[in-house]
């Protein structure tokens, strides 16, 4: 079994004097009996099909199956590239959505993904994750790091509160997939800054606690971006995994920035990490079962919600 | 929800969109009803129950399922063209809504045939939810397999050491048996034995099941 809890992991951290992404990654080889170089080579497979994915997802020509939505993600990555269109968070920011976005999109139109946690919120870390590289010239070897801290805090979601739409509603799916994609920015961003024994002056106790510190920092921002999302209902338009489930990817990236970058400068969430993974399992259990994937609620028993479904049906 | 086993139960699976328990997990479903037949059948009546029927178009489940049947994984890009395939592949097949009680709102029932060879198979199964699947029935039998580990249904009479002697059978050729299942329709009755193996059991030791005097019927569902 993965980690169920992120004091376990900065326990395991601590005393076996491993990087965070080293302990989630032997701990992985024991449990599916594999080597650490095929744990590694897994994930690598994992970031291809992704990279597919928004290549392919981008298209402006692409449908969903039932022909409701597609284009968007081609939509935005033209409004991103546009020096002269109207832009209020900057080409950059806009890439980012646009790159969340085109994931669903291919989904929806039975493409090719990665379930990152589930296939309704697969857009959120790849669209965040292979933005960043170019700008910040991130390695693949350091985005399959960013993949196991991503997998190690969905599977504390996944041990303690739960992954399903259908059980917790979307803070479950896009929620889960928000607070991984911020822990794995802190992670990546981060890990040169926290290692480099020049800001320690080589002294190996105040190098421990910073490597401490920001083995920490990276739970807050998995904290930061949850809390953001606490209460978020599945109200799927028809059924379908579209509305509002794609544009909700772009939003979910969103708080995963804006999660990634309060660790980033430092901010601590009082709440520890674990109790918040606690809050999400209440809170996912007391959102009512017409706002758990039933399409009974929310957006999807508006008016025009029921007409789009009657229209679908014919 | 089951258990996580794997971070790549995270970041995974692969597969094709839209939906894991609607898409995903119906490949996985007509692929085990495959795998409980034995080889690709010919004619497959398929109906779908709750969810399945209600939102299965937009989600894919119909080709999904028969994608599964041809025997297709969870991320072939096939997938959304199976119809068409299962013409080329000597696949007939037909839908029809169905309504059953006390069923997982995503049920299938697939009544599986080869005529030529006088094979037939009434088999049902659920999509519950992240790509899972498990199959509840198989002809006149209530079983449980997931097609994670293979599962042996070995059917009997209600007798003392029926039990102990199928299980010495399968420790002496050293299967370990992962979870079981005994029921019986009344004392002395007929029974039902499933027994979830670690390791796929072979053809010689579901012959040396057979001679034991008190068992019917031995089948096995493999992992799909």
């Amino acid at each position: 079994m993965p980690y169920s809890s992120f004091a376990a992991l900065l326990e395991d951290a601590a005393r076996e004097n491993m990087s965070l992404a080293e302990c989630v990654q032997s701990r992985e080889a024991a449990d599916s009996d594999i080597s650490p170089g095929e744990v590694r080579a897994r994930l690598a497979e994992a970031l291809e099909v992704m990279k597919a994915a928004i290549k392919a997802g981008s298209a402006p020509d692409i449908k969903s199956r039932t022909g409701l939505t597609g284009g968007d993600a081609a939509q935005l990555f033209k409004n991103a590239n546009d020096p002269d269109a109207a832009n209020v968070v900057g080409a950059r920011f806009t890439h980012i959505l646009a790159a969340s976005i085109a994931t669903v999109e291919l989904n929806a139109a039975m493409g090719r993904i990665v379930a990152a946690p589930t296939a309704g919120a697969s857009g959120v870390l790849p669209g965040v994750f292979l933005s960043l590289r170019h700008e910040h010239e991130l390695t693949d070897d350091q985005l399959i790091d960013g993949l196991l801290i991503a997998g190690a805090i969905g599977a504390c979601f996944a041990s303690t509160a739960t992954l399903s739409g259908a059980a917790g509603g979307c803070q479950a799916e896009i929620g889960t997939a928000a607070a991984m994609t911020a822990a794995a920015v802190a992670y990546m961003l981060g890990s040169p800054t926290a290692r480099c024994a020049d800001t320690t002056d080589g002294d190996p106790a105040r190098l421990a606690e910073s490597i401490e510190a920001f083995n920490e920092s990276v739970s807050h921002a998995a904290s930061f971006a949850m809390q953001g999302q606490l209460g978020l209902v599945c109200d799927p338009v028809a059924g379908l995994v579209e509305v509002p489930c794609i544009a909700r990817n772009a939003t979910g990236a969103a708080v995963a920035l804006a999660g990634a970058q309060m660790a980033l400068a430092g901010l601590k969430f009082p709440i520890p990490f674990d109790e918040v993974v606690e809050a999400a399992s209440r809170v996912g259990a007391a959102i009512p079962p017409s706002l758990r994937e039933t399409a009974k609620g929310g957006l999807a028993i508006t008016k025009t919600a029921k007409q789009i479904a009657k229209d679908l049906q014919s | 929800m089951p258990s996580t086993r794997s971070i790549f139960d995270i970041i995974g699976p692969t597969m094709v969109g839209p939906s894991s328990s609607h898409t995903a997990g119906a490949v996985r479903l007509g692929a085990l009803a495959r795998a409980i037949f034995g080889e690709q059948p010919t004619v497959a009546r398929i109906g779908l129950y709750g969810s399945f029927a209600d939102t299965g178009e937009g989600h894919g489940t119909m080709v999904a399922l028969v994608a599964g049947l041809l025997g297709l994984s969870v991320d072939d890009q096939r997938i959304p063209d199976s119809f068409e395939l299962a013409a080329s592949m000597g696949l007939d097949f037909t839908f029809e809504e169905m309504h059953l009680d006390d069923a997982h709102p995503n049920t299938a029932i697939f009544d599986l045939s080869y005529p030529e060879r006088d094979k037939y198979f009434h088999i049902v199964g659920s999509s519950i939810g992240g790509g899972n699947v498990m199959v509840t029935r198989i002809g006149e039998y209530e079983v449980e397999a997931n097609g994670d580990l293979p599962v042996l249904v070995v059917s009997h009479s209600d007798e003392p050491g029926v039990i102990s002697a199928v299980t010495g059978l399968m420790a002496s050729v050293g299967i370990n048996i992962a979870g079981m299942k005994v029921s019986r329709r009344r004392r002395g009755a007929d029974a039902l034995m499933l027994l979830e193996c670690d390791t796929q059991p072979e053809t010689s030791i579901i012959e040396q099941l057979k001679t034991v005097p008190q068992v019917h019927k031995v089948r096995v569902i493999p992992a799909v």
